[in-house]
């Protein structure tokens, strides 16, 4: 081999740059305990209540009986439900996760009605125990996601579900063929699976835009066991809870499964300046 | 972790791609699928791929856009007794052998004449005698080296050359090398164990627009396997590149920057 100054070297090695891939068989007895270790430690678990768990085992295939399934990722979609749905008073907690990952370390659940940081709580329609929320505000990584899903939906009956996933997403990340610059934000898009017949009320997500994360991971989910399921994408240009934001998720309100669901008019204003304003205080050293 | 097939699929050639530098393999096999318009019959349902979902990325009217794709998927076309399998995302940390091992006996459920892996290879890894002539190169598990031996030299091909594994030491012993081949060397090594009668097809590239190098490759493999007609015309003609394609290199500009 030559080098840059034309020397000519006899020995040629690259083997110390084998592919990126790990070294797997040869670990030691101890290395292998130490991921089984870090393997349990991510585990993923869900816990539902007394009277949850009650249903779950009373009913003939051991899974909990659900019409309706509303997730929401992220501070913007969670703010969304909160001020607009579980305002309303009619919900329970019913259940939470608990994972650990590197950038979610204390994921306690907390039981009051507000989204928790940092954790993923279920509620249950006090008038129709079918339908469930889940508010999801903590990081997933990415090998917790399938996991997060089998076990979720696993213990669900699948039979009449239908799925609502919503979130958000950086306008800068949105492909198209003007500048997203010039773009009015935000705005709404969808993907759904091919079971799910219902109208979507905003355009779906065009190619060659893809989306990630757990709602990838709930829908690719439901699109295997064929449950109807549709994700709302909202594409924004601000990072944190904010009501413009909030506001974007409207549209989904004209759906019938949504729309019955919705709080009244003055209990959503109420939540929504008390949300906001609970996050400006807290970003706002000077107050 | 579990696969969904037709049975349809016995018997034919399996082609699918390696997450590989410039994800060559990847984007030659949305060409195979998108110019012989492969219909989808399956998912490869799966823990150890990161996941991702979009619309349908061969969409060829406003009604088939709207169908998902997922992160894994099955196509198949038993007139011409091919299925492939396309990958969308990455293989999770450490869930590698895991994903090789589902891939080994989904291939063996399915079963498969053959299996086609569509790779790549750092092309800054060749040495000098790799510098010069075609920067195409193969791999086949003994069980398929009988078949197609002949074939393989009557195309004048090259196959992939053995490294030292202590080179300046010991140049007796030698062993595969595909440095950004993915999990490329490490299914070959599963397929030669399993008996499994599989290829390898790579080329030598670097990161960049990479569409010219899955052309490329393409031509190559359809020279053996003879998926599309060959015309004596333009050779990138025949190729069909699918809508997904557009703005790889991301969203227009802002008028005002100029």
């Amino acid at each position: 081999m030559a080098t840059f100054f034309g020397e000519v070297q006899s020995v040629f090695s690259r083997a110390v740059d084998e592919d990126d891939e790990e070294e797997e068989g040869e670990e030691e007895e101890e290395d292998r305990e130490i991921i089984a270790e870090l393997e349990r430690k991510r585990e993923v678990h869900v816990t539902w209540n007394p009277e949850v768990t009650a249903a779950i085992e009373s009913s003939p295939n051991r899974r909990l009986p659900c019409s309706n399934v509303i997730l929401s990722v992220g501070d913007n979609a969670t703010g969304f439900v909160s001020s607009y749905i579980l305002s309303s008073g009619s919900w329970e907690v019913c259940g939470s996760i608990t994972l650990w990952n590197e950038r979610c370390r204390d994921c306690n659940p907390r039981k009051d009605s507000l989204p928790a940081p940092s954790s993923c709580t279920f509620y249950r329609s006090i008038t129709d125990p079918t339908v469930l929320l889940c508010q999801c505000n903590s990081y997933i990584a990415e090998d917790q996601l399938f996991q997060w899903c089998e076990k979720v939906f696993g213990s669900l009956e699948k039979s009449s579900l239908n799925v609502t996933v919503l979130s958000t997403c950086p306008v800068s990340e949105y492909k198209t063929p003007e500048s997203t610059y010039s773009l009015p934000v935000p705005f709404l898009k969808a993907l759904r699976t091919s079971e799910y017949r219902e109208e979507v009320p905003c355009p779906l997500l065009e190619q060659p835009n893809i989306a990630d994360g757990l709602p990838a991971a709930v829908l690719t989910y439901c699109q295997v066991w064929q449950i109807p399921a549709v994700f709302y994408r909202c594409y924004t240009d601000l990072s944190k809870l904010d009501s413009i934001t909030i506001d974007a998720f409207r549209p989904l309100l004209s759906c019938q499964r949504m729309s019955r669901l919705a709080a009244d008019s003055a209990k959503i204003q109420e939540t929504l300046r008390k949300t906001v304003k609970s996050s400006e205080i807290q970003s706002n050293l000077y107050i | 972790m579990e696969s969904v097939a037709d049975k349809e699929t016995a018997s034919s050639i399996n082609a699918e791609p390696a997450i590989s530098v410039g994800n060559v393999g990847q984007l030659a096999i949305d060409l195979i699928i998108s110019t012989l318009k492969i219909p989808k019959v399956g998912y490869f349902y799966t823990d150890c791929l990161v996941p991702m979902v979009g619309s349908n990325p061969y969409e060829t009217d406003e009604e088939n856009a709207k169908e998902l794709c997922t992160n894994a998927e099955v196509y198949a076309l038993p007139s011409q007794k091919l299925a492939v399998l396309q990958l969308r995302s990455l293989v999770i940390k450490k869930k590698s052998k895991s994903f090789r091992q589902a891939l080994v006996s989904w291939i063996k459920r399915c079963a498969f004449a053959r299996v086609i892996l569509l790779s790549s290879c750092h092309a800054y890894h060749r040495d000098d005698t790799q510098l010069f002539g075609t920067p195409f190169r193969y791999l086949v598990t003994p069980a398929l080296q009988k078949s197609v031996a002949d074939v393989l030299k009557e195309l004048e091909w090259k196959e992939m050359e053995k490294v030292s594994s202590y080179p300046g030491l010991n140049d007796n012993e030698k062993r595969v090398f595909i440095p950004g081949g993915g999990f490329t060397k490490r299914f070959y090594d599963d397929c030669c164990l399993e008996d499994l009668q599989m290829a390898v097809v790579l080329k030598f590239c670097s990161e960049g627009d990479n569409v010219p190098d899955a052309f490329s490759l393409l031509n190559q493999v359809n020279e053996w396997l003879h998926l599309v007609a060959s015309t004596n015309g333009d050779v990138l003609a025949k190729w069909k590149a699918p809508g997904s394609w557009r703005l790889l290199f991301g969203s227009g500009l802002p008028a005002a920057i100029f």
